[in-house]
């Protein structure tokens, strides 16, 4: 039920967003088709913690902020590794171990690292993923570990 | 402050934002064609999406003030920010079971992910 | 104004560098990724037409577009793995 309300405020904002009308008829039409909408996201059986993700914490906007500043660094190390005459390049599939629960926490973190340039997940399995760095300072294994302890802080309640 | 004064400071801030932005996508695209193999053009591909795309994003954001566009352009920022990752993740995914491996690999331990199947589909 | 055309030039020169990759890649994977690669580069180029020309109404042509390059991408990449479109789950394949 928790997750059926959310959808529908979910989805009724983005009506509100991408239409920008507010006269009454047309707002009306808009409470009826997310209300439809849901009415078929409870038929499908779509309503679980994958569809609707109201369990992770709030404090998810804080660490998208904090991967942003690291994206953003980690470009830079990657220009420099484009833009050098030789390009030092050492390139090796690393086992990153990963202590999330749910399978929410894996998705996240296993982004995280295929979003930060320089290091893409490519497989996963056995509690590790499969992670493939560009060179060596990508691949060290201090990096992944904070990264990994701050999304197990979000990934539930 | 004044309108005028606003006005100047967000022009300086996305005109900082575009030059970043686009200076990171001439990067990615000339690592598209500089890197040696798939797995490494990935990482060209990565920068373009996120640092380049969002840049630029945020540099229209600050053009657009806040209107319905801004609105727009955070939908498709934040977008960006959530498929990109993924279907960089498909293609590295697709040509891992392809049993294309990256040229002079330095360490490999996909025998610690994938188990029994790493024999399957060859080593590097 | 001229800060979009600035911007509308670096995304071209881009897109050409993409195209060459598309055009010289010698895996299919090099292909799909600069297939995606020039999607991302398209979306930004509409939404900065939108704001050249004075029509807000690009945006939402280049939210669809960024939907639709995403879907493009799995549905490519799941085409020649599989061969086949319409199969259901991807583990029981593997089994």
């Amino acid at each position: 039920m928790k997750k059926a309300v959310g959808l529908l405020v979910a989805l009724f904002a983005l009506w509100l967003a991408l239409s920008g009308y507010f006269k009454p008829f047309l707002l009306s039409l808009g409470v009826l088709s997310c209300l439809f909408t849901v009415y078929l996201a409870s038929r499908m059986k779509l309503l679980d913690d994958e569809a609707v993700p109201l369990q992770l914490r709030p404090s998810l906007l804080l660490y998208w902020g904090w991967l942003g500043r690291e994206v953003f660094k980690s470009s830079i190390a990657v220009s420099r590794v484009i833009l050098a005459r030789e390009m030092p390049i050492s390139q090796q599939l690393v086992a990153v171990p990963c202590t999330q629960k749910t399978e929410m926490g894996h998705v996240i973190f296993a982004n995280s690292i295929t979003l930060t340039p320089g290091t893409v997940t490519a497989e996963s399995g056995n509690g590790h993923f499969l992670v493939h760095a560009l060179t060596d300072d990508f691949a060290a294994p201090e990096g992944f570990a904070e990264m990994d302890r701050r999304v197990t802080a979000v990934e539930d309640r | 402050m004044d309108a005028f004064t606003i006005d100047l400071l967000l022009d300086i801030a996305s005109v900082i934002a575009f030059a970043t932005g686009g200076a990171f996508l001439l990067i990615g695209a000339f690592g598209m064609i500089r890197l040696p193999d798939v797995w490494s053009r990935l990482h060209a591909a990565g920068i373009m999406d996120t640092v380049g795309a969002e840049l630029i994003l945020i540099g229209m954001m600050f053009q657009a003030g806040l209107t319905q566009a801004t609105l727009k352009l955070v939908l498709i920022s934040l977008f960006l920010f959530i498929t990109s990752p993924t279907s960089t993740h498909a293609v590295a995914n697709a040509a891992f079971t392809a049993g294309i491996r990256p040229v002079r690999l330095r360490k490999n331990e996909a025998d610690r992910v994938i188990g029994e199947s790493a024999k399957r589909t060859g080593e590097s | 104004m001229y800060m979009f055309l600035a911007a509308v030039a670096a995304i071209f020169v881009a897109i050409l560098l993409v195209l060459i990759r598309l055009f010289a890649g010698p895996t299919l994977y090099d292909r799909v990724l600069a297939v995606n690669s020039f999607g991302t580069l398209t979306v930004l180029l509409l939404s900065l037409l939108g704001f050249v020309t004075g029509r807000p109404d690009f945006l939402d042509i280049a939210m669809l577009y960024a939907l639709i390059n995403f879907v493009s991408t799995i549905a490519i990449l799941k085409f020649f793995r599989y061969r086949a479109l319409g199969r259901a789950s991807i583990r029981q394949e593997e089994a």
